[in-house]
Order: C-alpha cells, then sequence, then structure tokens
C-alpha cells in the first residue's frame, strides 16, 4: 500500500503504471476488444491493387500486406509479448536468485563455481548467443522464452550475489547462526526476504528487456512465427513495405517502445521506493 | 601492476576458453544438421555421410572439440561449410567495417550521454533535467530495429539527405551510427548525472566555487575528470552491447561487417563461422572490460593505491 502510494505521488511512474495495466487489459481482454479476427485475411482488407490499406474508419490503424486488421493484430500480439515477458523474465530472475543466493552463501568451492561460471556468461554476448540458439532450434512461443530466460538470469545472479555477500556479514545472521538456526533456515527465512526488493525491481525491469528481446528475435524472423501474432513479426512480415506503408512498422513499434518504456519507468520508481539508498540518483 | 595485468590476461584466457567450449557444446546439441544443410534436399543418405565425414562430423564430440581448439591455439578458426574458405580471413575482412561502425557509434554514444548528462546534472530537478532524465529513459526502452527503420524512413526515404545503405562513404556511416549511439546515449546520460551530482557535492567543488573559478572551469576542468571513471568501465561494457546490436542493424543498414557475416552464417548453419563470430564477440568484450580496467589507474590515482 505504501509503495503503491508513492508511486501515484510521481507521475512519471503513475504514467507507467497506467500504461502497462492497460497493456494487460487489452492482453486479456483482446477477443472482446479486437473488432475483427486478427487472421482473417479480409477482401475488402486491400486495396483494388493488393495494397494495404492505410488507417480509417473501418480499420482503425490500418491493415497489413494480407489484409488482416492491424489493431486486432496488435491486441493478440500483445498477449504474445506479454506472456514471453512474463515467463522468460520470471525465469531468468528465479534462477538469479538461486545462483545468486547459493554462490554469494556458499563460500567454498562451489560458490566460487558458480560466480565464475556467470562471470563466463556475463563475457558472452547475449543477443547474438540468443540469435544463434533461437535461429538453429525450431521457433516457437515456449523456444524463444527459454532463449530469452538464459541469456537474462545473468544480471539477476550478480546483483544477487553481491546482496548475499553483504547481508551474511550482518550481525543479524550472526545471531541466528549463534541461535542454532541450519543453512536452510537462515537462507530462507532470513536472507531471501530482504532480496524480495532486488527481486521485485528485477522482475520489473527484467519484462522491458524481455519484451525488447522478443521483438528483435520475432524482427529478425527467429522468434515467434507468423501466422500468430506478436509485436516483432508484425513489423518483421511487413518490412518490406514499410516505405509504401510506414504505419506497419510505426503502430507496432510505437507499442512496443511504450511497454518497455512503462516497465522501465515503474521498475525504476520502486527501485526509488523500496531502496531509498538509491534515492534520486538516477 | 604488471602482475595484475597477468593475471587478467591468464583470466581472459579461461574465459574464451569457456566460451568456446559452451558455444561449441551448444551448436553440437542443436537439431540442425550441417551436413543435410550443404547437401541440400535432394541428396541421398550417402552424400550426406559422405559430406559428415569430410567435415569430420562423424568423430565423436570431444575429438571434434580438440581438434577444434588445436586449431584456435594456431590461430586457426576452421574452414565455412558453405564459402569453403578459411574463417579467421572471412571475419578478419569483416572487422575494419563493424570497428568503424562500433567506433562511430561509441563517438555518438559518449558525446550525446555527456552533453546531455552535464546539462541534467547541472539543473538537477529543473525542466531540463527531468527532459534529458525522460528521453534517456525513451533511448533505453526503443528497440533497436524500430530505431533503425523509423531514422531510415525520416533521413533516406522522405528527406533522401542520406543513402538507404550500403557502405563506402561517410554518409553511409551516419544512420547506422546514430541508431547505435542514440539507444546507448540513455545509459549514458543516466550515469553521467548521477557521477557528476556525486561530485559536485563534493567540498573540493565548493572550495573551488569559493576560490571564484568560473563554472565552465569548474565543469570541465575539476568535476568532470572525477565523473569520468564509471564511463570509462561503462565503455568496456558496451562493446559488449554492441558486439549483439551490430547484428540487428548491420541487417537492416546493409552494413557489410561481422555482424552480417553472423546472419548468413546462421541462416546458413555454417557452424565454424558462427563459433568464430561468437569468440571474436567474446574476445572483444573482455579485451574491453581488460582496458577499461588497466586505463582506469592512469586515470585515477586512489586506484592506483590500492
Amino acid at each position: 500500500m505504501r509503495v503503491l502510494k508513492a508511486m501515484l505521488r510521481q507521475p512519471a511512474a503513475l504514467f507507467g503504471l497506467i500504461v502497462v495495466f492497460a497493456v494487460l487489459a487489452m492482453a486479456i481482454a483482446a477477443p472482446l476488444i479486437a473488432p475483427y479476427d486478427p487472421d482473417n485475411q479480409m477482401f475488402d482488407g486491400l486495396t483494388l491493387e493488393g495494397a494495404p490499406m492505410p488507417p480509417s474508419s473501418q480499420f482503425l490503424l490500418g491493415t497489413d500486406t494480407l489484409g488482416r486488421d492491424l489493431f486486432s493484430r496488435l491486441l493478440f500480439g500483445a498477449r504474445t509479448s506479454l506472456v514471453i515477458g512474463l515467463v522468460a523474465n520470471g525465469i531468468a530472475v528465479a534462477v538469479g536468485l538461486f545462483v545468486g543466493i547459493l554462490s554469494g552463501y556458499l563460500r567454498g568451492i562451489v560458490g566460487a563455481l558458480l560466480m565464475r561460471f556467470t562471470d563466463l556468461m556475463m563475457a558472452f554476448p547475449a543477443l547474438l548467443l540468443a540469435i544463434v540458439l533461437a535461429a538453429l532450434l525450431r521457433p516457437s512461443l515456449w523456444i524463444v522464452a527459454m532463449v530469452i530466460a538464459l541469456v537474462n538470469w545473468v544480471q539477476v545472479a550478480r546483483i544477487v550475489y553481491t546482496e548475499t555477500r553483504g547481508l551474511v556479514e550482518r550481525d543479524f545472521i550472526l545471531a541466528e547462526r549463534s541461535l542454532g538456526a541450519g543453512h536452510f533456515r537462515i537462507l530462507f527465512v532470513h536472507i531471501l526476504p530482504h532480496l524480495m526488493p532486488t527481486a521485485i525491481v528485477w522482475g520489473t525491469l527484467g519484462i522491458a528487456t524481455t519484451v525488447l528481446l522478443e521483438a528483435t528475435l520475432s524482427f529478425l524472423g527467429i522468434g515467434v512465427q507468423p501466422p500468430q501474432p506478436s509485436w516483432g513479426n508484425i513489423i518483421f512480415e511487413s518490412q518490406s513495405y514499410f516505405q509504401a506503408a510506414p504505419w506497419l512498422v510505426f503502430f507496432p513499434g510505437a507499442i512496443i517502445l511504450l511497454t518497455a518504456l512503462s516497465f522501465n519507468l515503474v521498475g525504476d520508481a520502486l527501485r526509488d521506493i523500496l531502496d531509498p539508498t538509491q534515492r534520486g540518483r538516477g | 601492476m604488471a602482475f595484475l595485468i597477468l593475471r587478467r590476461l591468464v583470466q581472459t584466457a579461461l574465459i574464451l576458453l569457456g566460451v568456446a567450449a559452451i558455444t561449441f557444446l551448444l551448436l553440437y546439441a542443436l537439431p540442425a544438421d550441417p551436413a543435410r544443410m550443404i547437401a541440400g534436399r535432394s541428396a541421398t543418405a550417402q552424400t550426406v555421410a559422405n559430406i559428415r565425414r569430410e567435415l569430420g562430423l562423424d568423430q565423436p564430440l570431444l575429438v571434434q572439440f580438440w581438434a577444434y581448439l588445436q586449431g584456435i591455439v594456431h590461430g586457426d578458426l576452421g574452414r565455412s561449410y558453405a564459402q569453403k574458405t578459411d574463417v579467421g580471413a572471412l571475419i578478419a575482412a569483416r572487422i575494419p567495417a563493424t570497428l568503424l561502425l562500433m567506433a562511430a557509434g561509441i563517438l555518438v554514444e559518449v558525446v550525446l550521454g555527456l552533453t546531455l548528462g552535464i546539462m541534467a546534472a547541472l539543473r538537477r530537478g529543473g525542466p531540463v533535467d527531468r527532459v534529458v532524465m525522460m528521453a534517456s529513459f525513451v533511448g533505453v526502452s526503443a528497440p533497436q530495429f524500430v530505431v533503425a527503420l523509423l531514422l531510415l524512413y525520416i533521413f533516406a526515404v522522405t528527406l533522401g539527405w542520406l543513402p538507404m545503405s550500403g557502405f563506402g562513404t561517410a554518409a553511409h556511416v551516419v544512420l547506422p551510427a546514430a541508431t547505435l549511439g542514440i539507444l546507448g546515449a540513455g545509459w549514458y546520460a543516466r550515469m553521467v548525472r548521477s557521477a557528476m551530482i556525486d561530485v559536485l557535492n563534493q567540498d573540493y567543488v565548493r572550495t573551488a566555487r569559493a576560490k571564484g573559478l568560473s563554472s565552465a572551469r569548474i565543469v570541465l576542468r575539476h568535476a568532470l575528470p572525477n565523473a569520468l571513471l564509471p564511463i570509462i568501465a561503462m565503455i568496456g561494457i558496451d562493446i559488449g552491447q554492441f558486439m549483439g546490436g551490430v547484428v540487428v542493424v548491420e541487417a537492416v543498414y546493409g552494413w557489410p561487417g561481422i555482424g552480417q557475416l553472423a546472419w548468413q552464417a546462421i541462416q546458413q548453419v555454417d557452424i565454424p563461422i558462427i563459433m568464430g563470430v561468437t569468440l571474436v564477440s567474446a574476445l572483444a568484450i573482455v579485451l574491453g572490460n581488460l582496458i577499461a580496467d588497466i586505463i582506469a589507474p592512469l586515470i585515477d590515482p586512489r586506484i592506483r593505491a590500492q
């Protein structure tokens, strides 16, 4: 409640929250809002020359190269993009938390090995790795989500590791240990709750990264495969036509930007609120 | 210092070995079959088997990996499946174009980020600060390919000022470099702002002000050098971001760099080239961080003392 109130006081965070909820609502209610079937290649969706129609009162955002309603496709595309955003980022944060907390708590060889592995993954060109994997596996929604999770957990692990190292040194952990608490209890009852703000912040900021990454993979044609609409593959499909029908690129592009921006704004505001030491430092 | 550099070099070699192992395992485990790709759809099982033997793909995994490692140590990255030429030579031919693009991108990024970040820090809380912070958020959240297409549409299609794609003249560099730079500038502006705010609040800046130094001199001569440190570390990290980013930017603008080479290779399952580009990228990332770590103590005596 305190967090929500603090967010409502900042115009940028409020804007972000509104857009995030609007996109969520659009994705959930897509079948109710969409004026047309997103896969329906309508006869009157193309001009007599077979070109896509610009935005009009009949087709709010115009039609694509196959005569499908762009607005309806964007609504259903929101589902794909958000599902990938939530699933991929959820896995990334969970794995990152797990690896980070373990390597931060275990001092011995296990901790060192885990951290060296994380360092190794940091040296990987993430986008290149994602592109290679997505291209060589048979691309589908779940593969794309897994690939994104695989490249995104590293950052979370790094941050959680640093924080856990700091927490382990604190007196209350020492007190717990001298009271006879086991490793399991210390890790999950005493350390994990302190990491929740970090998890929440990265859970939000990461969705922005994930949405962008999914769009990039789909734009290259190796993400979610048509006809299933995703914001990236809508642009991929109409790319070659974009000089004649720029709206086919710019409406989905604007939606991707707006969604990523809003998740970033909300995440940044959450970081300010949950971690007062970072406040106002941008 | 020498010991430190030596240790980092050993670490670098280990990291590259790890990257090579992981990439090799991943590519080996993937269902894509390069022999079948080369043979074509109508090839008989015998042809596919012959090609597989020719490429050494019928050997056990460890034997293949060992042969590959031996090659790397001798500076041999293997031969491309599709083009039948030396991967090292193919990559080397593409590197100048990518380096040019990256250098131009980093230049745009640093100049834009420094200017905006300093402006925001000096007028903290004011309208300039707010606009810059908002713009940096937009920059960070913008999908690269959309910005690339947008710039292409405005400056090449509508205004006709710059060429659509290709390579050769200075005009060709502008749009790809701007695409890379504008997006990165958001991070830089935020970092510079936050570092400058820290520095400007310190006592020595107050002293400089009390001495009656001009505002420009305080900012440029006294405050900025101390705020530069995180920026240099950032450029090191940035090289890694760029290595992925160039795939997209080079694809949109038809820029003949290693990103384009990788993209073509990915579509043809040309594994030696994919391996080579991944290794070169990892090398660039590690070297970027290494150089940043070596430069930092040269600029900041406090680190040298540690």
